[in-house]
């Protein structure tokens, strides 16, 4: 008797099960996924919120994890749009080649200015791009090499999937590589939160975190002038720490990611990049 | 389930009125522990399947390393032994052991993450194994009924404390605190998740450790007070040694759950690659790094493959030592005739 019932059960159960392990899979054209860089975490976040206000029936969730985390999710196609706070790679764009989403699509958002952050004790104000170089490499291990206290400085770096921790590494290490001691958070607002706690403490960051520690102005080379990272500065390209935050998708793949990547570079989109702590794109673009 | 308890009652040769069931019953009864049987016999076996697969599928991911040559223009990613065991030769600066993996030139050096695992593993259990043993002793030998009633569950509470609220409490509080009591240059390093993964292990090694005491027959200590030997005598002499099986089991657990703990030390470790043997330097574990980096690597990359590797690594490095654990225990039973 249990045999026949559960002989009808079983292609009953099972037919049950394979629509609730298939459901989730099938994407809702309104709900769009965004990830990445947690540089851009709060942009985004603001962003959704002000989106979703003006338009009920989107749905857009924002997560962060690295930049590198949310280009890999856009590749696997588990979200619709990567936040990244530094261009993709070549090798990056050719894995994306040949899935079905077509050609993927880099559009700039915002503009920072990447920030050299130190403890508010510090009596240094400015620095230059090979002095950080030189302090970011080992080379240099003391405050007073750099006009400041003789005392050991402690580096405070990213996690390497983060596109902060990549930009830095090009432009200021040059591709060398980070000294062992520099210690790796998660987040800006860690390396931030760990500046402010340690007086030795040297960081970088987005410009929207320097909360509770120093900003130094940076000089491009020794003999440059010490440059604050404002928004003309940054726009004219004349600190040179100014890079482009950048969306990328996958064009006609979800038309409401589509509409919201466009939305956020329209008047309305540049505005709350302001008033995230960010710099609008230059009108000229 | 009156079939059941009839058979108890036969057993323990009490008076109950015998009731005699129909062959049908009795062979129902029959098929139904059957049944029973097979369920519990496919339980352990699907335990055991689970644990062999993760390692194939762990193992599998990590071994293309072995025979795997980087393709045209990628010498750069090539992982060698070299690569994985010898320091990076700089033209600037003295060669080191170096984990950058993210890097025109990658260096996937394992030395600065095993040491770093064993730096904040030996910190915890060296906390840990004397606090929590001794406490052991204390609620299961000393204390009077109240107290033990009171540390006994206070201290298996701290098992239930999620790593991450630890993990957050050694990288806010602790830290602050160490550094102001010993005044060491860097915030975060192995003393400080050491400590923290302590505090996850000394509800682990004290649980089992109490019972290992507990199960020490009674028959025992009482023969002990008959020779004349008074509480701390029997206590150390007697009970200790009868329970040291159980009590070692407790620390080799505790060991492999240091080892593997991920979550403290990547929040308070500092997560700095060094290779050094100041417990006061910063560290990167292996959970750590694994935890840190697989969400970006490239699916089959050679990154990819390293971190599998540092996966095996783990798996094999906890294996052996509750493989060891288990055969002293062993040994240490045949030698004691203990009970435990």
């Amino acid at each position: 008797m249990s045999m026949t019932y559960t002989a009808k059960v079983a292609p009953a159960a099972l037919a049950l099960l394979t629509s609730l392990l298939l459901a989730p899979t099938r994407v809702h054209a309104q709900n769009v996924t965004v990830k990445g860089s947690d540089t851009m975490v709060l942009l985004g976040q603001k962003w959704a919120e002000v989106y979703m206000q003006k338009n009920s029936g989107a749905k857009i969730q924002v997560t962060g994890g690295g930049s590198g985390t949310g280009i890999a999710a856009l590749t696997n196609g588990t979200t619709d749009i990567a936040e990244s706070s530094r261009p993709m790679k070549p090798q990056e764009v050719t894995a994306t080649e040949g899935r079905d989403g077509g050609k993927v699509k880099e559009q700039p958002v915002a503009l920072d200015a990447l920030s050299i952050y130190v403890g508010k004790s510090n009596p240094l104000e400015e620095i230059s791009l090979p002095q950080l170089r030189k302090i970011y490499t080992g080379a240099i291990g003391n405050w007073k090499e750099v006009g400041g206290a003789d005392a050991p400085i402690n580096l405070y770096s990213r996690e390497n999937n983060s596109g902060t921790y990549v930009f830095f590494k090009e432009h200021v290490l040059q591709n060398d590589d980070f000294d062992s001691s520099a210690q790796t958070l998660p987040g800006t607002a860690a390396v931030v939160n760990a500046v402010a706690k340690d007086a030795n403490g040297i960081g970088y960051g987005g410009i929207a975190f320097a909360e509770g520690v120093k900003r130094l102005k940076v000089k491009k080379d020794d003999l440059a002038p010490a440059v604050e990272g404002t928004l003309e500065n940054a726009q004219s390209g004349r600190y040179g720490l100014s890079r482009e935050l950048y969306f990328y998708f996958f064009p006609g793949k979800n038309g409401t990611a589509d509409q919201f990547a466009a939305w956020t570079i329209s008047p309305e989109g540049q505005k709350v990049v302001e008033d995230v702590g960010y710099y609008p794109l230059p009108k000229a673009k | 389930m009156t079939a059941a308890r009839s058979a108890v009652g036969d057993a323990g040769g009490t008076s109950k009125p015998v009731i005699v069931f129909s062959a049908e019953r009795r062979r129902r009864a029959q098929a139904a522990e059957r049944v029973f049987g097979w369920i519990v016999r496919l339980a352990a076996a699907a335990a055991i399947l689970s644990i062999v697969l993760i390692f194939v599928f762990v193992t599998r991911e990590a071994l293309p390393l072995l025979w795997q040559t980087p393709g045209a223009g990628h010498e750069g990613d090539a992982v060698t032994w070299s690569n994985l065991v010898g320091p990076t030769q700089y033209p600037d600066r003295p060669s080191r052991y170096v984990w950058q993996p993210v890097s025109m030139i990658a260096k996937y050096n394992l030395a600065p993450l095993v040491t770093g695992t064993l730096k904040t593993t030996l910190v915890a259990i060296l906390l840990a194994a004397p606090l929590a043993i001794l406490a052991a002793i204390l609620t299961s030998e000393f204390a009077p009924r109240w107290v033990s009633q009171i540390v006994k569950p206070t201290i298996e509470l701290l098992a239930g404390i999620p790593s991450v609220v630890l993990g957050f409490f050694a990288l806010m509080v602790l830290a602050t605190w160490l550094q102001d009591l010993l005044g060491v240059r860097y915030r975060l390093n192995a003393l400080t998740a050491g400590v923290g993964l302590g505090l996850a292990v000394i509800p682990i090694i004290y649980t089992v450790a109490e019972d290992a005491l507990a199960a020490v027959p009674r028959s025992y200590r009482e023969a002990s007070y008959a020779l004349g030997a008074n509480r701390w005598e029997t206590a150390l002499r007697i009970v200790v040694p009868a329970a040291l099986p159980g009590i070692f089991a407790g620390v080799a657990l505790g060991f492999g759950r240091a080892v593997g703990e991920t979550m403290i030390v990547l929040m308070a470790s500092g997560n700095a690659a060094l290779t050094s043997w100041s417990i006061t330097d910063s560290v990167r574990t292996l959970s750590a790094t694994i935890a840190a980096e697989l969400g970006e690597v490239v699916f089959g990359g050679p990154h990819y493959r390293v971190l599998f590797l540092l996966g095996v690594l783990l798996f094999v490095f906890t294996f052996a030592v509750n493989l060891a654990g288990e055969l002293t225990v062993r040994r240490l039973k045949r030698t004691l005739g203990g009970r435990s």
